[in-house]
């Protein structure tokens, strides 16, 4: 079998990536494409630790500014969902369009 | 120290991280897609352990796992209506949607052939004990105001959530 480099690392990480666009271009649901956000930036996370393994511990100490990022802007995204919810009754992002002209 | 099965658990964790991400993605269910991402997290932490990063794998399963997916739980049962069950889940433009994924895709794994000489294969020896400490280091000495801002930006974001999710202040 052949070692894992780290390209092996960067290709996954790349699927998630692509699975994570994917679901945010596609979906309705907007917990999905919030979802889908966690998805890209564990996909980031992944790239950072990948190279951390060659570069030092730099990488590490950014994934977890990273993880601080998803944890506030889950937090967030999921206060306006409710707040909008409680408006329009729908969560769907086709629908939420009261700022378009 | 010499791990042994390294491939074999390598391509278990990534296939079921990628499993996990189709079925987050695809599921009508936003529960389910809850479910499979937890499954793609956990599979994410164990490819960090293999990478010999414990702290980080750690910090995944609690604040992930453990926090935000929690806090998905309760949105979805807050706001889960039967109606987005029935209606159609995905958007018109959903071809166009794949195809620039799909390109975008193809646009990172030439890169990744193309850049191939340009990164050592082998990592340097990180010391896996020492790991935490490492970065407790790094985190109050080099990183030190990166790490207050953090801390400012999550205050910013409880009491956000809390304006926005309650019904009159």
């Amino acid at each position: 079998m052949v070692p894992i480099t780290t390209t092996h690392y960067l290709v996954v990480a790349a699927a998630l990536f692509v699975l994570g666009v994917i679901g945010v271009l596609t979906r309705r649901n907007v917990v999905i494409v919030l979802m889908s956000i966690e998805l890209i930036l564990n996909a980031v996370n992944l790239n950072l630790v990948a190279f951390s393994r060659m570069w030092g511990l730099h990488g590490q100490v950014f994934a977890i500014f990273v993880v601080v990022d998803a944890a506030a802007e889950a937090a967030v995204g999921l206060g306006i969902l409710i707040a909008f919810f409680r408006n329009k009754e729908t969560i769907n992002v086709d629908e939420i369009d009261l700022l378009k002209w | 120290m010499n791990p042994v099965a390294t491939p074999f658990f390598f391509y278990l964790l990534s296939t079921l991280a990628i499993l996990g991400g189709v079925m987050v993605i695809v599921r009508r269910n936003a529960v389910h897609s809850a479910i499979a991402l937890i499954v793609t997290l956990l599979s994410v932490a164990g490819l960090y352990l293999m990478l010999y990063a414990p702290f980080v794998a750690g910090v995944q399963i609690i604040v992930y796992a453990g926090g935000i997916m929690v806090l998905f739980l309760f949105v979805i049962m807050l706001v889960n209506i039967d109606r987005s069950m029935k209606e159609r889940a995905f958007n018109k433009q959903w071809w166009i949607a794949i195809a620039a994924a799909v390109a975008l895709g193809a646009l990172f794994v030439s890169v990744f052939v193309k850049s191939k000489g340009l990164f050592p294969e082998r990592g340097l020896p990180l010391a896996e004990e020492s790991n935490t400490q490492q970065i407790g280091l790094y985190l109050y000495g080099n990183y030190m105001f990166a790490f207050e801002i953090a801390s400012l930006l999550l205050l910013v974001a409880i009491i956000g959530a809390v304006v926005m999710a309650k019904k009159r202040i």
